[in-house]
């Protein structure tokens, strides 16, 4: 599966043991496709010495500040944005 | 740039191994077992850490400079900051996209890596140690205004705050709003205004009177 620019993501909740590069703080939160940057080697595994293939589809992906931090303070237009690896997205 | 600039306040204590902080003993004991096991020769530690500390925001600084007298570059810098960065002879580093982010009346961005330092320091030289420390990873994402309050720079209400998290391959860049009145300037003097910590989004270039001062 591949995700358009624009589409809603959710990002996995899943639980992840060993390295993994997709921040707490997002998992289970909704937001945006902003941009696709290509495929790159798995950090998750490239972390154990392997190289990281098969490479695995990056997203640029962004969240409203008030969807991610319930109680935010600033501005509710306010954006986050992360780069999240394809198999962390969920379509919504 | 010195291998010896950096921003914590804290004395400095003669280099011993007598004290040695921890972080400091691991990286050595790695380092001697990498050598000792022909991973790698120490020579390719040095060339590694010279190449890192021969960096500078300077490089950065010639980017945003360049676009902000030049409309047409400063839109492939937006499309393609490493195709840009090569177009001035600039060494955008081992990263296969940078991005660049363009503050504007309306929208301020800002840089973050939450997960540990990502950062573009082919461009920009070492992080300074604020931007490794766990209290600017954390409320940075969580409290931005908040971070920029305490670097100094209060954001209009209206303006939208755009937080990047660094988390996986791409580095971001951002570039500052040209300071108004400034229409005199050359690039080479522009470029001078341009500091380090209005590229990672958390102050503003320096101000013209700063600047002359310098």
């Amino acid at each position: 599966m591949s995700f358009a620019t624009g589409q809603r993501v959710r990002v996995s909740a899943r639980a992840h043991r060993g390295h993994h590069r997709t921040p707490g703080y997002l998992k289970g939160r909704s937001g945006t496709i902003e941009r696709r940057h290509g495929a790159f080697t798995n950090p998750e595994k490239r972390a154990y010495g392997s190289d990281g293939l098969p490479e695995q589809e990056l997203y640029l992906v962004g969240f409203e500040q008030g969807d991610v931090w319930p109680g935010y303070s600033g501005k509710r237009d306010d954006r986050i944005y992360a780069d999240v690896f394809e198999h962390w997205l969920e379509a919504e | 740039m010195s291998d010896h600039e950096h921003d914590h306040d804290h004395p400095h204590a003669p280099i011993t191994n007598g004290d040695e902080p921890t972080a400091a003993a691991r990286a050595r004991a790695l380092e001697e077992l990498l050598v000792e096991k022909g991973v790698i020769a120490r020579e390719d530690v040095r060339r590694e850490v010279d190449l890192l500390v021969s960096r500078s925001p300077a490089d950065g600084a010639k980017l945003v400079a360049r676009a902000w007298v030049d409309q047409d570059f400063k839109e492939r810098l937006l499309a393609d900051a490493r195709s840009a960065a090569l177009e001035l002879g600039l060494d955008p580093g081992p990263s296969p996209v940078v991005v660049a982010l363009e503050n504007t009346d309306d929208v301020h961005n800002m840089v973050v890596c939450t997960l540990c330092s990502c950062y573009p320091r082919a461009l920009l030289g070492p992080p300074p140690d604020w931007y490794k420390s766990l209290p600017y990873r954390s409320r940075a994402v969580s409290d931005p205004r908040g971070v920029l309050d305490e670097f100094g720079l209060e954001l209009e209400e209206d303006v939208e705050l755009r937080v990047f998290d660094s988390t996986a391959d791409i580095r971001y860049l951002v570039i500052p709003r040209r300071p108004a009145g400034m229409e005199s300037l050359g690039e080479d003097e522009l470029a001078a205004l341009v500091t380090r910590d209005s590229m990672i989004g958390v102050a503003e270039p320096v101000a013209p009177a700063t600047a002359g001062a310098r």
